[in-house]
C-alpha cells in the first residue's frame, strides 16, 4: 500500500514537471532548473557513498564526464536514442565506480579521496588526447528533433531530468530504509567493528561505489544534448566535485532529504548569483557556505531542523 | 625523433624540475606527512605566493625570490591562523580527517575564486635578469629559469632538514608526529608544536610560489595541477621524510620531463597523477615508508 502511494507521488511529480512545460512560457526557467536537477542527482549519488559510508569522493567530474562522453561516442557511432544514452552512460560510469570500490580495499580516508582526484585528472588527460571525441578542442553535438507534446528540446530534457532526479531520490530512500543503508552506516562509524559483526563490508562498499558512479553517469549522459558543445575542461570541471560534496554537507548527509535540500538551495542561489552578479562570485558563495557549514553545523540544515524540533518537544 | 642528445637534455631538465618540485612539496611533507593534516589547499597557497611575488615584482621590480622570502613571515602567520581554526573546529573534537578535508577543499575554492576576482584569469609572469638566459655545457643546455629554482629548492630542503634534525623545535615536530602523548609527558605542548610546524609548512609556500612564477606564467586555477604532484611526491617519499621527498620529486621531475619530450606535454600531468594512483594502490607507504 505504502509503496503504491510513493510510486504515485513520484509519478505525480513527473507529470507536474510536464505540465509546467505546457504552462510556463519563459525558456530560461527550464534552462536553470535543468542545472539544479542535475545537481540533485549528483548530490544524491555522492551522498550514497560519501554520506552513508563515509568515503569522500572528489571524483564526481570523472563519473559525470564519463557519462557525457559515453553519450557522445554513442551519438557519433550511431544515432542512439536518449534512454539508451542514459543507461549506457550510467553503466560505464558504474563500471568505473566498481573499480574505485576495489581501491577502498587498500585506501581509506584521505588517501581514498586523493586517489579519486587523481582518477579524474588521468581520465581527463585520456579524453584530451582522444581526437575522436574532439580532444581538447571540444565537440559540437546536434540535438535530435524535439519529441511530440514538447515546445522545445530543453523542456523535454527538463522533464527527463525530473524523472531521473525522482528516480535517484527513490533509490537513496530505499537504501536508507533497508539493511544496506544500515550496513553502510556501520562501515562509516567503524569499518573493523562492522566487519567483525558480520557486515559484508566489501560487497556493500562495491555496491555503494558502483551505484554512486552509475547515478553520476546518468546525470552526465544528457549533458551533451543540453549544452550542445562539450569540451573536457567543462565536463571534467572541478566545480562538480565541490558542488556535489557541498550540497549534501550543507543539507545534511544523514538522510536522503539532505542532498535534495542542499542542491535546491545552493543550486538556486548559484543560478541567481550567476545571472545577477557573476559566475566567479557564485563559486565564492559555495566555498564560503561550505566552510561555514563544515565548521558550524556539521549535520547540515536537516540536522539543524532536527535539533530545533527536539528542543520544542522535550 | 629519438636521439641521445634529446634524452640527456630531457633528463637534465627533469632533474632541475625535480629540485623545484621538492620546494613545492616540502610544505605538504610537513603538514600532511608529519602532522596528518590533509591540507589539500596547500597548492593554492603556493599560487598566492606566486601572485605575491608578481605583485612585488611588477610594482617595485623586486627579485621574485627576494619577494618570496619577504613574504614568508606573513605566510607563517596565515598558517598559524588556519591551523588554529582547523584545530578548534575539527581536531579538538576528534573528527579531523574527513570534515577537515572538506574544510580545506572549501578553503582552496575560496582562495582560488578570490584570486580570479582580484586578478582575472590572465596568465601573470615576472621579470628578472636570469630569466631567458641559459648556459651550455657541451650539448646540454641549462636554462637559468629552471636552474635558479632548482638551487633554491635544494637550499630550502637542506635548511628544513637541518632545522628538523638539529634544533629543539625541529626535533619536537618530529616527536609530535611520532607520539604526541609522549611529547606531552615530556612537558611540551603538542598543539603549540603543531601550530609552529603548520606555520612553517605554509611559509614554504611563499618561496615555492616565487619559484613557480619564475618557471612558468601563473593563473589562479593552476594550483589544481599541483595537488596531484605534491601528494604523489609526499606519498612516494614516505610521508614526511625530507630526504624521501627530494628523491621522489627528482623521480617525478625526470619522468614528467621524459614524457613531455617524447609523448607531448598534454600527457605530462597524467603521469604524476597516474604515478600517484599506482603508488597508492600498490605501496601506500611510499619508497621510504616508516
Amino acid at each position: 500500500m505504502k509503496t503504491t502511494v510513493r510510486l504515485l507521488t513520484a509519478l505525480a511529480i513527473i507529470v507536474l514537471g510536464f505540465l509546467l512545460t505546457v504552462v510556463l512560457e519563459n525558456r530560461y526557467y527550464f534552462f536553470a532548473a535543468y542545472v539544479i536537477l542535475q545537481y540533485i542527482i549528483l548530490a544524491t549519488a555522492w551522498n550514497i557513498l560519501g554520506g552513508y559510508s563515509g568515503y569522500v569522493n572528489f571524483g564526481t567530474p570523472a563519473f559525470f564526464a564519463l557519462g557525457a562522453y559515453t553519450a557522445i561516442v554513442l551519438t557519433l557511432a550511431g544515432h542512439a536514442s536518449l534512454p539508451v544514452l542514459i543507461v549506457a552512460g550510467g553503466l560505464i560510469a558504474g563500471l568505473l565506480g566498481l573499480g574505485m570500490g576495489y581501491l577502498t580495499l587498500r585506501l581509506r580516508g584521505v588517501f581514498f579521496s586523493i586517489a579519486t582526484l587523481a582518477l579524474t585528472v588521468v581520465l581527463q588527460t585520456l579524453v584530451i588526447n582522444w581526437p575522436y571525441v574532439g580532444g581538447a578542442k571540444g565537440i559540437n553535438i546536434i540535438r535530435p528533433p524535439t519529441p511530440p507534446f514538447f515546445n522545445n528540446y530543453v523542456e523535454f530534457l527538463f522533464v527527463v531530468m525530473v524523472g531521473l532526479a525522482v528516480g535517484a531520490l527513490t533509490v537513496a530512500w530505499w537504501i536508507e530504509h533497508s539493511w544496506i543503508g544500515r550496513g553502510l552506516t556501520a562501515i562509516r562509524d567503524d569499518e573493523e567493528a562492522a566487519e567483525c559483526s558480520g557486515v559484508p563490508t566489501l560487497r556493500l562498499k562495491l555496491f555503494a561505489t558502483t551505484l554512486s558512479g552509475f547515478l553520476m553517469g546518468v546525470a552526465g549522459a544528457p549533458f551533451p544534448y543540453y549544452v550542445t558543445f562539450v569540451e573536457p575542461s567543462s565536463a571534467f570541471n572541478l566545480d562538480y566535485a565541490v558542488n556535489s560534496l557541498a550540497m549534501p554537507m550543507i543539507g545534511g548527509t544523514m538522510t536522503w532529504v539532505g542532498p535534495l535540500v542542499g542542491a535546491v538551495l545552493l543550486g538556486a542561489a548559484q543560478q541567481a548569483a550567476m545571472v545577477t552578479i557573476s559566475s566567479e562570485l557564485n563559486l565564492l558563495i559555495v566555498g564560503v557556505v561550505l566552510v561555514a557549514f563544515v565548521i558550524l553545523a556539521p549535520d547540515g540544515i536537516v540536522g539543524l531542523v532536527h535539533r530545533v524540533v527536539k528542543r520544542k518537544r522535550p | 625523433m629519438f636521439s641521445f642528445e634529446l634524452l640527456v637534455n630531457a633528463v637534465v631538465a627533469g632533474i632541475l624540475l625535480g629540485g623545484f618540485y621538492t620546494a613545492v612539496s616540502l610544505g605538504i611533507s610537513v603538514t600532511f606527512g608529519l602532522l596528518d593534516v590533509a591540507n589539500i589547499a596547500h597548492p593554492v597557497f603556493i599560487i598566492v605566493g606566486a601572485y605575491a611575488a608578481y605583485g612585488m615584482n611588477s610594482a617595485f621590480g623586486l627579485d621574485p625570490i627576494l619577494a618570496g622570502l619577504l613574504f614568508t613571515p606573513i605566510f607563517y602567520g596565515v598558517g598559524v591562523a588556519v591551523y588554529r581554526l582547523y584545530y578548534a573546529s575539527f581536531e579538538k573534537k576528534g573528527e579531523q580527517s574527513l570534515r577537515g578535508l572538506v574544510f580545506f577543499f572549501g578553503v582552496l575554492f575560496i582562495i582560488e575564486v578570490s584570486l580570479i576576482l582580484a586578478y582575472g584569469v590572465d596568465y601573470r609572469l615576472v621579470e628578472a635578469s636570469y630569466i631567458g638566459k641559459s648556459i651550455l655545457i657541451g650539448p646540454v643546455g641549462i636554462a637559468l629559469r629552471l636552474f635558479v629554482p632548482f638551487a633554491v629548492g635544494l637550499i630550502l630542503t637542506l635548511a628544513l632538514y637541518l632545522f628538523l634534525a638539529k634544533t629543539f623545535y625541529g626535533r619536537a615536530i618530529m616527536a609530535v608526529s611520532q607520539d604526541s602523548l609522549a611529547l606531552r609527558l615530556m612537558g611540551a605542548d603538542p598543539i603549540h608544536i603543531k601550530t609552529i610546524a603548520f606555520g612553517i609548512g605554509i611559509a614554504t609556500a611563499s618561496l615555492a610560489g616565487a619559484l613557480l612564477i619564475i618557471i612558468v606564467p601563473v593563473e589562479p586555477a593552476m594550483g589544481r595541477e599541483y595537488i596531484g604532484r605534491v601528494f604523489a611526491i609526499t606519498v612516494l617519499g614516505g610521508m614526511g621524510s625530507v630526504g624521501g621527498t627530494l628523491v621522489a620529486a627528482l623521480i617525478l621531475g625526470v619522468v614528467e620531463s621524459l614524457t613531455s619530450t617524447f609523448s607531448g606535454p598534454s600527457w605530462a600531468l597524467a603521469v604524476s597523477f597516474g604515478m600517484l594512483l599506482l603508488v597508492l594502490a600498490v605501496r601506500p607507504t611510499g619508497l621510504f615508508g616508516r
